[in-house]
């Protein structure tokens, strides 16, 4: 790992602190897309140092945070029948659907397992041939090629017994969707590194020319993060809205092909309701007809229609870099992770999350609420 | 008695107040509340003590009696196996009272239909674990139970130990200037049970620190230490050993993240999930409170003790301010360190 050590070490970080704070002329606006990326820079107190020439906003890539209620809510209301198993990753679990969490029906009998690979999934299926397996498929185009594989997979098995809720999304439509805003004040991108390892980042070249707006590939690490921000803030200075990977060491410009074409394979891109930010057009992945099979909403008679219920959680103006979680009138005291209004304050991705674990924000508001008890 | 309308879990874990969940049994907060809420109220007595062991005076020497149940799941994991840890478990609890572990009782709840032969290998273990930390096994109990009312087997063991004479103090003795130790490289078991649980493939072996601290914590005694407080740093990890601490002696505590050993298969494990090894836990890993003027000579006692020898100095009692426990990160910033809610679940991407 000593890879790894080299991108946390504290005097490099210093130096990139430093070179940012004589580089910025002005204070610049970077929102970060990823929500790893969110909780890498309140972890380390990014924000905090380099806030005289930098405001971060946090974007929409938490995939967890996105998830519409609807796929939670139908995959609580098939982990509870008999028969069936529900298999999603951990992150999941504390969400609340529009009422409970993958966790909460599980207490009350409901058979959910966690898994670290959909292939894991679909190993299930195998090994339980009288239960009917689903699995809860979110995230970006990260996780979207394991979920592929997996349909493959139970195809080439011909299991009957394994299908999908899928809700995976897609980066580039939200971006889209937040720089065309009207009142967008985002001035750069950091793009997330692990995504383009996937997507390549050629089609942000396209992007980056015409919403003006440089994207600089970024990794995860305090030394990446800054590297990032660094040289988002030199092509801002420059007037330079190009494309930039400093997350070379794993990001190419092709991405991965391999995976592309089991995207490409499996996946059809289509229009998507996303938590809090709502429809988005291209914004969603879904299983291709021939494979509809597997498509849990098609198989088991689920009704896709997204219930418009007004959410209290403000997810959708932090996620778009309308609100820091702080200015919610709920955080902290209607919404906290033990107790949460939405999914940004209980995944491991999630903006308010990060605030709430690590600026103080939340030990504060808890000693208020314990005081008031 | 309250009206049962009125009665709400604190933690609000749950829209349906009335079930345990499994986030009750993690360690951190939500096990706190928990206990606290309808656990410690009852037993007025095992409230007053709240440390690992409870301390017991006869006419003719003070003893720690402390209980334990394990329900590790895969069995075996690199490192030891539920019989090894049930002996351990117990043990590092009398341990860290300052008691030398003596006597212990085991308790086998056993699924209908588990091999005879696993159960004599785990029957083995604990067997030779008693005789390597010098417990004797004085008493026992045998139950099976319907195939699917537990998992193959779950252990609880009891055990006495005698007190030093100079007992570890509770954690409500710290005060600011106390420097924090600890014995060794954090997040090994935590993170061996689940690489095996979950068949991660890795490169290196990830071996669970289970083990034996007495040694260690004998050492500060014959050394003349005047120890405050110990802990092992097991469910929750060390993150929630902290919180424990910050909340019983009502002093802020900081440490360094850059003095905090981990191996690099504990490092890469945590990158790969998102989960901070802070929050892991450990079976052969404490946390070691003392007076800032001896602590530079614990850390040498300690580091002549095997189980102990990787100890580091990694932080301080300090006046307490709105944030219990906080961190040193990276760019030297002070940054909190929440308590554990539940478990730690890995993230998407």
């Amino acid at each position: 790992m000593k890879m790894l050590d080299e991108f946390r070490d504290p005097n490099l970080a210093m130096k990139l602190v430093e070179s940012i704070q004589a580089l910025a002329k002005r204070r610049w606006t970077i929102m970060e897309v990823c929500g790893g990326q969110t909780h890498g820079l309140l972890r380390h107190g990014i924000d905090e140092e380099l806030k005289d020439v930098v405001e971060l906003l946090h974007g929409p890539g938490c995939p967890v945070c996105v998830t519409p209620s609807i796929a939670i809510d139908h995959a609580i209301k098939l982990a509870s029948q008999p028969g069936f198993l529900l298999a999603t990753f951990g992150d999941m679990l504390r969400v609340p659907g529009s009422s409970i969490s993958l966790l909460h029906s599980q207490a009350q009998g409901a058979n959910v397992q966690m898994v670290y690979s959909p292939l894991d999934a679909v190993k299930l299926a195998q090994e339980r041939p009288g239960t009917q397996v689903v699995f809860l498929a979110v995230g970006f185009e990260t996780t979207a090629p394991a979920t592929a594989l997996a349909v493959l997979q139970a195809d080439a098995l011909g299991l009957d017994n394994f299908s999908v809720l899928s809700a995976h999304v897609r980066v580039e439509p939200a971006m889209e969707a937040i720089v065309k805003a009207a009142d967008c004040r985002v001035n750069g991108f950091l793009a997330a590194g692990h995504v383009c390892t996937i997507t390549g980042y050629r089609s942000y070249q396209v992007f980056a020319r015409r919403y003006r707006t440089p994207i600089v590939v970024t990794g995860f690490e305090p030394v990446d993060l800054l590297d990032g921000i660094h040289r988002c803030v030199q092509l801002l200075e420059a007037d330079s809205p190009q494309v930039v990977n400093a997350y070379a060491r794993i990001a190419t410009c092709e991405g991965n092909p391999n995976a592309l074409e089991l995207l490409e394979r499996v996946f059809d891109v289509g229009d998507r309701a996303w938590r809090g930010l709502g429809l988005m057009p291209n914004g969603g992945l879904q299983l291709k007809s021939k494979y509809v099979g597997y498509d849990a909403v098609a198989r088991f008679g689920l009704s896709n229609r997204c219930e418009a219920h007004a959410e209290e959680c403000q997810s959708g103006a932090v996620m778009s870099g309308k609100i820091l979680p702080p200015q919610c009138p709920h955080f902290g005291s209607r919404c906290t992770p033990a107790s949460p209004l939405g999914a940004p304050m209980v995944s491991t991705e999630g903006a308010c999350s990060a605030y709430y674990r690590y600026t103080g924000l939340g030990a504060r508001s808890h000693e208020r609420r314990e005081i008031v008890i | 008695m309250e009206p049962a309308a009125s009665w709400h879990c604190p933690t609000n874990f749950d829209s349906e107040p009335d079930r345990v969940t499994l986030a009750h049994g993690e360690g951190g907060r939500g096990s706190r509340e928990f206990l606290r809420q309808h656990i410690l109220k009852r037993f007025p007595q095992v409230a007053n003590s709240m440390s690992d062991a409870a301390c017991l005076t006869t006419h003719q020497s003070h003893l720690a009696f402390t209980t334990d149940s394990f329900v590790v799941a895969p069995l075996f994991f690199p490192g030891g196996d539920i019989g090894k840890l049930a002996v351990i478990g117990t043990a590092n609890d009398l341990a860290v009272s300052g008691a030398k572990p003596m006597w212990l009782s085991l308790s086998l709840i056993i699924e209908e239909g588990f091999s005879v032969t696993v159960l004599e290998r785990i029957l083995d273990s604990i067997a030779a674990t008693a005789a390597e930390v010098d417990m004797t096994i004085v008493t026992g109990d045998t139950k099976v139970v319907p195939r699917g009312c537990v998992d193959g087997l779950f252990i609880n063991t009891s055990g006495i130990g005698v007190l030093l004479p100079e007992h570890v103090k509770h954690a409500r003795s710290l005060i600011p200037g106390d420097v924090i130790l600890v014995s060794g490289p954090i997040g090994q078991h935590g993170f061996a049970v689940l690489a095996s649980r979950e068949k991660f493939e890795m490169q290196s072996e990830l071996t669970s620190d289970c083990g034996l601290l007495w040694p260690a914590v004998a050492a500060l005694h014959a050394a003349n230490i005047p120890t405050k407080t110990i802990r092992d740093a097991t469910r929750g990890g060390m993150a929630a050993v902290l919180h424990e601490w910050a909340d019983a002696c009502g002093h802020s505590l900081c440490i360094d993240q850059n003095q905090i050993p981990v191996t690099s298969e504990v490092r890469g494990l945590s990158e790969l999930l998102g989960i901070d090894p802070l929050f892991v836990a450990n079976e052969g890993t404490m946390l070691v409170a003392v007076p800032a003027s001896v602590a530079d000579m614990a850390l040498e006692v300690l580091r002549a003790v095997p189980i102990s020898r990787h100890s580091q100095r990694i932080g301080v009692v300090e006046p307490r301010q709105i944030v219990p426990v906080s961190v040193i990160r990276t760019l030297k910033r002070r940054i909190p360190l929440d308590e554990p809610l539940g478990a730690m679940l890995p993230r998407i991407c």
